[in-house]
Parts: structure tokens; C-alpha cells; sequence
């Protein structure tokens, strides 16, 4: 620096808050699933996360490089796309499938609309329905055992997963089977590699809403509109075994506090997050009961991503002292 | 009664322990002094002074150009030496008297006399302020005898005195709450002998309990008068912020105080309007918070009106290392400095020097977290207008309430991103206004 004092606008003063704090803290709070993950599928869901972020990263760092921008990798919001696409996808999928889903999320719904804060969809979910689209196969193939023999795995370097390809509580649950709630709040269950545990990603919820990295309106909004879908169109009356089945099973959770939160595809008025947290608990309430799949959470996010600027539209706040809202061209 | 507090708002590290707890010390000026004739809102005055003529403390220099302006007066005697232009504060160069100080302090006839306030009429009191130069001191400079002069005295129903004192390492306010609080009480019974209707509330942030305490001890015996203690959060000492703490009243941009039957007056606004109608003295000196980290000690000067900053800094002892950023007045809404070589006016609070600018930071794209929307005390919506602000869309921007902004920095403040919200909006705000002025 010269010897010039700085010269600038007020104000002179700002916070610690970064964008790569905060998406720290959610590398933070996604960890405890994260490991649940890897102790509930073995090492190929390791592998998978590794595949995902990777592919994330450097999807954006080379993307920067050709357009001739600085490089973005550094805020870290790649890495927690591919920290939650891995998440979304089944512990056995194939890695070259992995990497495809974090090329499509980066580059595709990410960085051709003009990288962070652009995007118009959440980027993990629309690569999923992407993966889910082109390889409906393996993307519900969902092992519960772990890869018995790591020494195995690495030696023939692909997937090896001993145990049985078991349907998720979700599928029982349509297929009018009993579910154990127990199991499913801890996570010893069939899904994908970070939804399968409710405690592990409520304690990763629990400290982004402490550290002020997201609010409780929309997963509250979310996950209370399912709650009374299920229990009102479920024709199972007020069973809270059922209706908790519901809340625990599937994406529900991880969607609910990790995806739907997402601030760049999530309106920005308080009002506006309540609303659209009911929009996503009655699509998902509606494709679990009347679609052909068990799941809804992701589609029913990536719908409601579009409904943003609609909402937001329709929310906006009265400014401080007017007597009407401005309304809108 | 309002809530005490106000929507939105930041906590942030205040500083106020560096200079709280020493007594203000008086400090005489060494150089020449030198007098802008535009240190208030509202029409700069006219130089009624020339060149080599002996001035006296309390002469008038210049002479406000009609109702809202305000005279600029002497604060020692002297030569003057100069009439020209000359560095503000701001930046730009301003019409200004400059005199040459004897250090003999001799004064104007009847300066310094005690004056019985019960005597007075109301007409005879605005008049004693409006001669007294008094501009309003909390930063905006707005003429105060303008403000004492509502359309319908009977319709005022509250007088406020403004001791949130918000700003991050200001503590002048505190200072003179502690030190001089009889002539707070005093100016706000003479605001109140204006408007007979009106109950006078003394609002200090709960960071300050022992200015509430001597406050609320010499105004136990008074009915009529309230200290209430609000919630310590910026931009608490903002009029319409303040307003709405204390009385649950909203005003809007195009709305004045007056409006809902406020008058709002920053607590040495109070003092110097106790000084000139009860005493016969005008405002001719300041009290400056001299701060922040690369300051060697921190104080508050009182200090005569027109004197150098440059003469703060050495009084205070220098620098303890070169510091990035010089400003005047808070880190929140204050104007940096490049050059201490400028005079303290009316309007002058403080003068930080600050090590490590903290707005020294990239720009990131908006992620849409809407911080900037929860902070925000006016409840606006500030990366939309920033960003209309940037695309030059300023009719939108209108629209879209860009005028209420205070500029109160809350936005950029908060952003994660970093980005230079305030300032945007703000830039707007001032292009919108000034064609407005044009047309």
C-alpha cells in the first residue's frame, strides 16, 4: 500500500460474516451426516463424496479459468454442492456417475447462469433429478449393508456392497409394510448416502440455526405442512407412527434444513420463506401419496425454486413509515 | 409508549470504552480558525465581515440567508485574516472566514449574562436560539430554531432529547450527560415552555446506565419529564428510529418529527439551547470523541468551533502507528479523512484514526441471504435498490422506496459478500436529488 490514507464511503465498519464463513459453517453442519453416512454405507460413500466435491470444484475452477474470471472455488460453495449432491445419491453409485452429477450441477445449473448467486435452482437437487433421470437404475439402488471387505474394494476398484438392496422406509411404507422409527431417527436404514440419519442432520441444523446461517421458518413451514398432508390425505387417520414415518423417512429432513434453505433459490422475505416452505410440503405430500415413487422431497424443491421470484414478488415489505406496499410493475 | 427499540438494526463493537470513562478536557486553539460559512442543511450564510476587521467571541461572521440557515459566529477574538475557500471535512472547498486568533478571548456586549427564562416569550426564546446559530449537533446540522417552530405549537405532544449517542466510539454525548446534565434539564424545560401540550422524554441506549441514573436523579421532582432507557442496538439514535422507540410513532422519509407531534433534539442541541437562551452564550464550541485504536489517547476535547483537527490529534498525543483510515465523526455514518488540516464545525463529532480499514474488502456476488433486509431499520429491501442503483434504474428505484434510505450503512455492514450496499443506494438517492434540484 502507499502511504495515502483510505478514502471511502460510509460505512467504515463491517462484520466477520463472510460468504466462505458461512459456507464453512454448513460444511460444518453436514458433517455429522456425513460420517453417518460413511459408517452406515463403508467407504464407497466416502468415495462418492470425494468423486462429487471434486467434481464440483473443479467443474467451477476450470469453468473460471476458460471464461477468463477469477476464480470463485474459494468461497467453498462448490464443495458444499457436492457435499450435498453425494447426500442425494445411493452409497453404491458408480463413481463415473458421481463425477457427472457434479460437472452437470456446476456447470449446467450453476455456472451458465452465471455462477454463485444466479442459479435458479438448487444445483445438487437438479443434478440428482438429472442422475435420477438418466440412470433411474442406480440412482434406487439403495444397499443398507456396508462394503464388507475394504481390502476387496480397493483391489478390484469397483463396487462391491454385500448386503441386500432393501427398499427405504418410504418404499415399505407404500408398500404397506411396518417401519421401525427407532432405527429410522438414528439411520440404520436403506437411502441415500446423508438422509438416512435424522439425529445426525438435526444436530447439523441445530448449529446453523445457533450460528445464524439459516432461520427455522422454512424447514419448520416445510416439514409441518407434511406432517398435516400426511395425516389428513394419508388414510391412515392420526397415526403418529405414520405421520412420523413421513417426517423421519426420505429426504425430508436433509432437504428440509440443508436444500430448501439454500438462500440463492429461496425467496428472501420471512413471509415469503413461510410460504414457501408450505409449497414444498404440499408437493411433497402429494407426490409421496399419489406418485408413482415414495420420494418427493428434491422434485418438490426444485419446483418451488422456480416459484421464487413469484413469491418474493408477491412478499415484498413495506418500507418503514408507507402506508401501502409498493406494488409491483 | 413505545417498544423501546426499533425493527432491524446491528450489533456491533463499540469502542466506547476507550474514552468513556476520562472528563472532557477544554482545549484552546493554537492556529487560526477557520469558519465555513455552510456548516448546517439549508442555505449558507452571508459573510457580514471583511478582511482586517477586529472580531470579537460571539460576533456574528456570517449571516443566515433566509428561514432555514443559520449564522456562523466567532469563537475568539482576533484579525480576520481571510475570506475565501477552503477544505472542509467533506472533501470540497467552501466559503469561509478565517481569523486570526489574539488569545485574548475578549467578548461581544451582554455575552455570558444570565437571562430569567420565565420571563421570556415563546417568540423571544426562538429568537435567542435562532441568533444563537444552534444547528442541530446529533450530524444532520438542521437549523434548530426551524424545528422549534412547528406549524401548531398545541399539536407537539412530545419532546425528545437524543442521548442514544449509537455511533461506535462516540462518547461525547455520554460525556456531557454526566458532566453537565443541569443544562440538559434546563434547555429541555425552556423547549417545553414552547410547547405547553408536550412531555419532555430524555432517551439514552441502556449502555449508559450511569448517565440514566444522574439523569433520572435530578429529574425525580419533575413530572413532566421521563428518562427511559432504550435498547442498546444501532442505528437506535436515528430521528425516525428514536421516534418510534419512544412513542411507537412511524414517520417515513417526507414526514418531519413535527408531524406526529415530535420535537427531536440531540442532547447538546439541549445544552446549547439552555446556553443561549439562559446565558446568553452562543454555540461556539464542540465537544469531540478524539478515537479508535491507532489514537495514542483517547479523550474528548471541548474545543472551539473553527479549530484545526490537525490541533486534536496533537493534543491527544498523536499516533501510535500510521492508521489506514482517518474519519470524522462514527465508523458507521462518518466521512473519511485524507487531510487533518480542516476546521471542527458545528456539525463535528469525532475524529478516529483507525488502524485496519475494515471497509477495505472485495466485493463477492449477492448469495441472496437477506441479511441486508433484517438489518435494515427502514425495512427495505437494500441489494434490490443497490442493485437498481448500479444499473442507473432510477425511477425503479423510486418506486421500489430508494428515498427512505437513511444511509445509516446497516446493509453494507451486515453483507456477507461484502458488498458496497449503502453506498449504491446512496449514490442514487444523491443523483435522484440533485436532479430534483436542477428541474
Amino acid at each position: 500500500m502507499s502511504d495515502l490514507f483510505h478514502v471511502s464511503a460510509a460505512p467504515h465498519n463491517r462484520s466477520t460474516v463472510t460468504t466462505k464463513g458461512i459456507m464453512r459453517d454448513v460444511m460444518i453442519a453436514l458433517l455429522p451426516a456425513g460420517l453417518f453416512g460413511i459408517f452406515n454405507f463403508g467407504i464407497h460413500a466416502l468415495m462418492v463424496m470425494a468423486v462429487t466435491v471434486l467434481a464440483c470444484v473443479l467443474t467451477e475452477y476450470f469453468f473460471c479459468r476458460m471464461m477468463k474470471k477469477p476464480s470463485t472455488v474459494g468461497d467453498y460453495s462448490a464443495v458444499v454442492t457436492g457435499i450435498l449432491l453425494a447426500f442425494n445419491v445411493p452409497a453404491s453409485l458408480p463413481l463415473w456417475m458421481a463425477a457427472l452429477g457434479g460437472i452437470f450441477a456446476i456447470l449446467i445449473v450453476k455456472m451458465l447462469f452465471g455462477g454463485i448467486g444466479q442459479n435458479f435452482m438448487n444445483p445438487a437437487l437438479a443434478a440428482r433429478a438429472f442422475l435420477l433421470i438418466s440412470f433411474p437404475v442406480r440412482m434406487t439402488d439403495f444397499a443398507v449393508g456396508k462394503v464388507t471387505q475394504t481390502a476387496d474394494y480397493i483391489q478390484k476398484g469397483s463396487v462391491a456392497i454385500d448386503g441386500i438392496s432393501g427398499a427405504t422406509p418410504l418404499a415399505a411404507l407404500k408398500a404397506g409394510e411396518a417401519v421401525d422409527l427407532l432405527k429410522m431417527f438414528i439411520g440404520q436404514t436403506g437411502g441415500t448416502i446423508g438422509e438416512t440419519s435424522a439425529i445426525a442432520i438435526l444436530i447439523g441444523a441445530a448449529y446453523l440455526v445457533v450460528r445464524k446461517v439459516i432461520s427455522l421458518r422454512i424447514p419448520l413451514a416445510y416439514i409441518i405442512t407434511v406432517a398435516v398432508f400426511v395425516m389428513i390425505f394419508g388414510g391412515q387417520g392420526f397415526d403418529t407412527t405414520y405421520m412420523l414415518a413421513h417426517v423421519l423417512g426420505g429426504g425430508l429432513l436433509l432437504g428440509a434444513f440443508f436444500m430448501a434453505t439454500d438462500y440463492v433459490t429461496s425467496p428472501i422475505t420471512a413471509s415469503g420463506q413461510i410460504i414457501f416452505g408450505i409449497c414444498c410440503g404440499l408437493l411433497t405430500g402429494l407426490f409421496r401419496l399419489l406418485s408413482g415413487t415414495a420420494e418427493g422431497v428434491s422434485y418438490a424443491i426444485i419446483f418451488c425454486n422456480l416459484l421464487v421470484p413469484l413469491i418474493d414478488k408477491a412478499t415484498r415489505q413495506r418500507s418503514f413509515g408507507k402506508e401501502r406496499v409498493v406494488s409491483e410493475k | 409508549m413505545g417498544r423501546l427499540t426499533f425493527p432491524g438494526g446491528i450489533h456491533t463493537y463499540d469502542g466506547k470504552e476507550l474514552s468513556m470513562d476520562k472528563p472532557t478536557v477544554v482545549l484552546l486553539p493554537k492556529g487560526d480558525l477557520v469558519f465555513p460559512l455552510s456548516q448546517h442543511i439549508g442555505a449558507p450564510a452571508k459573510v457580514v465581515v471583511a478582511k482586517g476587521d477586529q472580531v470579537l467571541v460571539g460576533q456574528k461572521l456570517g449571516e443566515a440567508t433566509g428561514f432555514v440557515s443559520a449564522h456562523i459566529i466567532s469563537s475568539v477574538s482576533g484579525t480576520v485574516k481571510e475570506i475565501g475557500k477552503r477544505l472542509t471535512v467533506q472533501g470540497n472547498l467552501v466559503e469561509s472566514v478565517v481569523v486570526e486568533n489574539d488569545n485574548e478571548y475578549r467578548t461581544i456586549d451582554g455575552f455570558g449574562d444570565d437571562r430569567d427564562v420565565g420571563k421570556l416569550t415563546k417568540e423571544e426564546i426562538r429568537n435567542f436560539v435562532k441568533e444563537a446559530g444552534i444547528v442541530g449537533l446529533g450530524g444532520a446540522g438542521f437549523p434548530t430554531h426551524v424545528k422549534l417552530s412547528p406549524k401548531d405549537d398545541s399539536k407537539i405532544d412530545y419532546v425528545i432529547v437524543n442521548g442514544a449517542e449509537c455511533e461506535p466510539y462516540l462518547t461525547s454525548d455520554y460525556r456531557m450527560m454526566l458532566e453537565e446534565p443541569e443544562k440538559i434539564v434546563g434547555g429541555l424545560k425552556i423547549i417545553l415552555k414552547l410547547f405547553e401540550q408536550a412531555k419532555g422524554i430524555i432517551a439514552i441506549e441502556d449502555n449508559k446506565p450511569a448517565a440514566i441514573q444522574k439523569l433520572r436523579e435530578l429529574t425525580a421532582g419533575e413530572p413532566g419529564i421521563e428518562v427511559v432507557a432504550l435498547k442498546t442496538k444501532y442505528p437506535q439514535g436515528g430521528e425516525r428510529q428514536l421516534v418510534y422507540a419512544t412513542t411507537g410513532r412511524k414517520l417515513n422519509s417526507k414526514k418531519l418529527p413535527a408531524d406526529v407531534g415530535c420535537v427531536v433534539d440531540n442532547v447538546d442541541t439541549v445544552i446549547s439551547i439552555y446556553m443561549a437562551v439562559a446565558k446568553s452564550t452562543p454555540l461556539i464550541r464542540r465537544i469531540i470523541t478524539v478515537s479508535g485504536d491507532a489514537v495514542k489517547v483517547p479523550q474528548n476535547y471541548n474545543v472551539a468551533i473553527g479549530t484545526c483537527y490537525g490541533e486534536l490529534l496533537e493534543a491527544a498525543g498523536g499516533f501510535v502507528d500510521r492508521p489506514e483510515k482517518m474519519i470524522s465523526g462514527g465508523p458507521m455514518m462518518g466521512v473519511a479523512m485524507y487531510n487533518t488540516s480542516v476546521p471542527v464545525t458545528k456539525v463535528s463529532s469525532a475524529f478516529l484514526g483507525i488502524l485496519k480499514d475494515k471497509a477495505a474488502v472485495e466485493e463477492a456476488p449477492c448469495i441472496r441471504c437477506g441479511k441486508c433486509i433484517r438489518v435494515c431499520p427502514l425495512q427495505l429491501m437494500p441489494f434490490e435498490l443497490a442493485a437498481l442503483s448500479n444499473r442507473n434504474a432510477e425511477e425503479e428505484f423510486i418506486r421500489r422506496d430508494g428515498m427512505e434510505c437513511c444511509g445509516c450503512g446497516c446493509c453494507s455492514y451486515i453483507c456477507p459478500a461484502k458488498r458496497s450496499l449503502s453506498q449504491s443506494i446512496m449514490q442514487a438517492r444523491a443523483s435522484v436529488l440533485a436532479k430534483k434540484k436542477k428541474a
